[in-house]
């Protein structure tokens, strides 16, 4: 490991990024115009909204990082810079937290102005400060990220890299209780949605945004979702090889 | 003195037979053409050398070390067929990359521009280039850390004549410092210019021995003529 090494890969991703102006638009621009769409979508019930935006400002970042993440790093797979770059002195947690650097970074920005335009713009309010629901969307994103990271191993091509977010995060987000409580889901259902990290991830943004306390539940929340985002990450690392057939 | 030596060499990839039992060594501080048709072996064998390949049974010693040890990484520089560099970045933002990871300077990803003629090109974007001078931005790369083992697969593929002489001459230059290029080749005009050739054939080594002796053995007129002829005959 090697801080230097780490650095030059975050700096070397946000300038690939950055050479990539549209997405970028499409990163800042999408999410907040999905809250100002679900904001007429639910004009008459300015309740359910309020209930439902908040958690909502991490539900975006998490599935734009996992998305991108899987697909930059697939890229990094098929064009031969991988393999490259594991001939040379780079460990496997350089280049992982490099990553996690430069798309943690947009993720802070995407759920920041995601948060601003919600918070000044479309009247939501929560109980909690608004600090701290950025800081929690960001974690989202960042366990998106690492998720991301680590399902790129098993895409060999875009096209299922793409197909792994029906595939891998649409059940997260119908278990979650963004649609239905989890008490009120059929047992099974409830008892696969407690093995989902976006589970505690969702959890940990409604308690706070609806209460505003930071209570134990909120704690565990933050542990499982910071465990699981340690354990891709770690994984991650496991499928990046040295050598290959 | 040998800076390469492979002892029974067998990898195995899909299923099928790659390389059958290989055995060869490359002298340090020369230049060691690698030559045979496509599928014979010799990507194979080159990432064998630099640690990125399983292999199935043998032996492969760089510098006194394993094939991908650690201590290696920083001496060995390597060269893919496919240019291994990113096509959103400028020629410079790649090869300043590269060298952060190598610990190189800012004046040697100057250098190496230098050496594969991309002075001007600098800040282009590497995507936009033609094949031939991404090609030289994935050469500059392998260049960078100078290493004390440069494995280049195929480098003057695509290159006009010019700059294909300018290379070898570089590549004559880094060994006469004392660096031991293993360079690839389908073109056998570019075998002139190597000190040792090794010429493969379906996963097997052919031939191994100088240019010169090579003619004298097979009292072919030139190399081209040579190597169908050792080809005719059979491994040795």
């Amino acid at each position: 490991m090697s801080p230097r090494i780490t650095l030059a890969t975050a700096v070397r991703v946000a300038a690939q990024l950055r050479r990539d102006p549209r997405t970028i638009a499409l990163l800042l621009v999408v999410p907040a115009v999905l809250m100002a769409l679900l904001r007429y979508v639910l004009d008459g019930q300015p309740e359910t909204y309020n209930r439902i935006a908040a958690p909502l400002l991490g539900m975006f970042p998490f599935i734009v990082m996992f998305l991108v993440t899987s697909i930059t790093m697939l890229r990094e797979r098929t064009s031969g810079t991988l393999e490259r770059l594991m001939t040379m002195p780079l460990a496997k947690l350089d280049l992982l937290l490099g990553y996690g650097l430069a798309f943690g970074l947009v993720g802070a920005v995407q759920a920041t102005i995601t948060s601003l335009v919600a918070f000044g713009l479309l009247g939501v309010h929560t109980a909690a400060s608004d600090a701290l629901v950025v800081a929690l969307a960001v974690g989202n994103a960042v366990l998106g990220m690492s998720l991301g990271l680590f399902v790129s191993a098993f895409a060999a091509t875009e096209f299922q890299a793409v197909q792994f977010m029906p595939a891998l995060v649409f059940p997260q987000m119908l278990l979650c209780g963004l649609f239905v409580p989890r008490p009120r889901m059929a047992p099974v259902l409830q008892a696969v949605s407690d093995v989902l990290p976006l589970t505690y991830a969702f959890d940990a943004l409604s308690r706070v945004t609806a209460d505003g306390r930071f209570d134990t539940r909120v704690a565990v929340d933050l542990a499982v979702t910071l465990g699981v985002t340690l354990l891709a990450l770690s994984l991650g690392a496991g499928t990046l090889r040295r050598r290959s057939a | 003195m040998d800076a390469i030596t492979i002892d029974r060499l067998s990898v195995v990839r899909g299923g099928t037979p790659v390389l059958h039992d290989v055995s060869v060594a490359v002298a340090a501080g020369a230049v060691t053409g690698l030559l045979g048709p496509s599928g014979s072996g010799k990507t194979t064998l080159m990432r064998s050398i630099v640690g990125v390949q399983v292999v199935r049974s043998g032996a492969v010693t760089v510098l006194g070390q394993p094939a991908g040890s650690v201590s290696l990484r920083a001496r060995v520089g390597y060269m893919t067929q496919a240019p291994s560099v990113y096509l959103d970045l400028t020629v410079s933002e790649n090869l300043r990359y590269f060298a952060s990871v190598l610990g190189a300077t800012g004046e040697r990803v100057r250098e190496v521009i230098g050496t594969v003629a991309l002075g001007g090109f600098a800040d282009r974007v590497v995507g936009r280039l033609s094949g031939g001078q991404i090609a030289r931005v994935s050469l500059a790369t392998a260049l960078l850390n100078e290493p004390q083992v440069l494995v280049l697969d195929e480098p003057t593929v695509g290159l006009d004549p010019v700059l294909r002489r300018e290379l070898w001459a570089s590549f004559r230059d880094l060994a006469a410092a004392g660096c031991t290029l293993l360079v690839s080749s389908h073109v056998m005009d570019e075998a002139a210019h190597c000190d040792h050739l090794v010429l493969m054939r379906d996963g097997r080594i052919l031939t191994a021995e100088r240019p010169s002796e090579l003619l004298l053995r097979t009292g072919a007129a030139d190399l081209e003529d040579a190597f169908l002829r050792v080809i005719e005959a059979g491994p040795a």
